[in-house]
């Protein structure tokens, strides 16, 4: 009998764990040709700036092995565009929208906060701190605990009462746990973890680096082991705190292994762009390995790694 | 919106293609895979994504192919052409008969064709020219007249010069060592061509810097261009990424940086600013410092798409395009 993947988070309901990694699902629309939206978790959105962007010159993106660098500068229509056109089209479709938004300040951040809440139909909000701050010569809001906080406070602040807010950390930090437990007590309702880790290529034929942007942020299979660990990290810490875990999720099995770690939903990035119909794929064998497990349902065996040895030891026929 | 409700195009789909043959031609290698579904939806400029190194590649990126030709064979047969150059397409040209691959397609935009018959001068360069034979089957249904102008590095690497010389009205061969044809290249040859041949439009399918440089000449002698681009690299094909955005100019004069592989592959030639592909333009929608102008509320997305060429472009926009940029 397949497993029961519906997931509650606070009072989400979604109807399954796996949902899409900000800015690897364009407007939804591109992956809508492969994957039927209204049936994966959630789609989260590239995140969305005040104004529009026009991002990074091309060369944005580079092939490392199982992996991918990428700086696309967060191009996107900016809030206006997003509420006109592409919000109203992933509602009209049944998808559940969870909206990434970026900033340079912490007051941007409330301003897009209260924009959305403004709006009908947004899901969730998920912060994206890998955006430099203003305040601190660029350096990103995620590598620094206080500012990270204040970020998740002017959000959490900002956007109305029913709206969960996510907070999406860098795994490029010495201790995760302390940027989290920042974000948690600045009233974030749910962490996002992984976000890319900073990396570079050169071009062998032209001898030059292989992104206009220079270096970009490593995604992909590649970090997954990065990410299990963060996510473990946090929920040995904060073991009440929902968390999104992303990187490099291909398969079934690999979302197993971050539900395992303490994820309770899978967020599919970059292996969008290999298959753009991973989302409904890893949801069949994801449904499928828990199957074969004997488990019922998805939110049994969120954080199940962390209970010691033995427990559950009757189930391991399966191994 | 306009990018992917595909107005009057069929939406692309992701199939397992068996591969029926890998032969070499000259320099490269010709593939067909059945894919009916992508045969069936195909038209001409169309590009496929292909997922090279099996399930659990770590080559995460797919690699477009211009579509060659589609048959009707086997429910529906889709043939592309490549240079093995890197990893991924070795992976690819060592494949044989019978293996099974990801397919997604047909992906882009395709060429607009004209609804009167018109004169049509078809230029590739290298394999980028295998897009301009089903498209020249197309333009032969219309009754277009087709000329051929076709460059390499050398003749092994000229595509279809047999295939030109049947079927087009006439046929100009390049190559940089002049092993066939006359030395030079493609750009050296398209003012006689185009004089001669009385043409009406350029279909150009080419690497970025013949592109620009046929874009300049076409423009000096008021000739519409649809040029196919293979640059910048596109890693998913689906528009998913956002890796292969170039600038163009809307019919509302706003530069926006668009993606190849889905407002693309195929570009009207005064649409593109050749000269900034590769940068942001300061003018450009949302470029750093860039402001909505005041009552004009920018749209984000073309408001029209690249029209047919049966609508030539006013060409003293274009002059101005480029003293903005």
């Amino acid at each position: 009998m397949p497993a029961d993947l519906r997931t509650r988070i606070g009072h989400l309901d979604l109807p399954s764990p796996i949902v899409t990694a900000s800015g690897c699902a364009g407007t939804g629309r591109e992956l809508a040709q492969f994957t039927d939206v209204a049936r994966i978790g959630a789609v989260t959105t590239k995140s969305v700036t005040l104004e529009p962007r026009a991002g990074n010159p091309a060369p944005r993106l580079a092939e490392t092995p199982s992996g991918m660098l990428s700086s696309a500068g967060l191009q996107g229509p900016g809030m206006d565009g997003f509420l006109q056109r592409d919000l109203p089209w992933l509602l009209s479709r049944g998808a559940r929208a969870v909206v990434s938004v970026a900033g340079h300040t912490a007051r941007e951040y409330g301003e897009l906060a209260s924009r959305l809440s403004d709006a009908a139909g947004v899901t969730a909000i998920e912060v994206n701190l890998g955006c430099p701050d203003a305040a601190a010569a660029g350096r990103p809001f995620a590598l620094d605990a206080a500012a990270a906080g204040q970020v998740v406070a002017a959000v959490r602040g900002s956007a109305r009462y029913d709206i969960p807010v996510f907070a999406k950390l860098s795994p490029e930090v010495t201790d995760i746990v302390a940027v989290a437990r920042s974000c948690v007590s600045a009233g974030a309702d749910g962490l996002s973890m992984i976000n890319t880790l900073p990396g570079m290529a050169i071009d062998p034929v032209t001898m030059r680096p292989a992104l206009a942007g220079l270096s970009g942020g490593l995604s992909g299979p590649a970090i997954r082991p990065v990410a299990v660990r963060c996510v473990w990290q946090v929920r040995e810490a904060l073991p009440d705190v929902p968390i999104i875990g992303a990187g490099g999720v291909r398969t079934g099995r690999d979302a197993l292994e971050l539900l395992l770690a303490g994820a309770a939903l899978i967020a599919v990035g970059t292996v969008l762009f290999h298959d753009p119909s991973a989302c409904s794929r890893i949801q069949r064998e994801l449904e499928e390995e828990l199957g074969a497990r004997g488990v019922d349902r998805v939110s049994d065996i969120v954080g199940r790694a962390h209970e010691p040895a033995g427990y559950g030891a009757e189930r391991h026929s399966w191994v | 919106m306009a990018q992917s409700d595909r107005e009057g195009g069929v939406a692309p789909v992701q199939v397992r293609g068996t591969v029926l043959t890998v032969r070499r031609v000259d320099a490269y290698v010709a593939m067909t895979v059945v894919a009916p579904a992508i045969a069936t939806r195909f038209r001409p400029g169309q590009f496929i994504a292909i997922a090279v190194g099996g399930p659990q590649s770590a080559m995460l990126g797919r690699r477009m192919f211009s579509v060659h030709d589609v048959r009707p064979d086997h429910g529906g047969t889709v043939e592309f052409v490549f240079a093995p150059r890197e990893p991924g397409t070795q992976w690819l040209a060592d494949c044989r008969s019978r293996d099974v691959l990801d397919v997604v397609g047909p992906l882009g935009r395709p060429f607009p064709v004209p609804r009167d018959p018109a004169s049509c001068l078809l230029l590739g360069v290298g394999t980028s020219a295998a897009p301009l034979f089903s498209l020249s089957a197309r333009l032969a249904d219309r009754s277009c007249p087709t000329d051929f102008l076709l460059g390499a590095e050398s003749a092994d690497r000229v595509f279809g010069a047999l295939t030109a010389r049947r079927t087009g009205r006439s046929a100009v061969i390049t190559t940089n060592d002049g092993s066939l044809g006359s030395r030079g290249s493609v750009v050296d040859m398209l003012p006689t061509v185009v004089q001669q041949a009385r043409t009406d439009v350029i279909y150009a399918s080419a690497p970025l810097g013949v592109l620009r440089a046929v874009c300049t000449l076409a423009d000096r002698y008021a000739i519409p261009v649809q040029a196919l681009v293979t640059e910048p690299t596109m890693m998913c094909g689906t528009g998913l990424c956002m890796g292969c955005v170039l600038p163009t100019v809307g019919n509302d004069g706003i530069t926006r940086m668009v993606r190849a592989c889905v407002d693309g592959p195929v570009f009207r030639g005064d649409a593109v600013r050749w000269d900034d592909v590769g940068t942001i333009p300061f003018d450009a929608l949302g470029a750093p410092g860039w402001k909505p102008r005041p009552g004009a509320p920018a749209s984000v997305t073309a408001p029209t798409a690249p029209s047919a060429p049966d609508t030539p472009p006013a060409h003293g926009t274009a002059g101005e395009r480029s003293n903005a940029g």
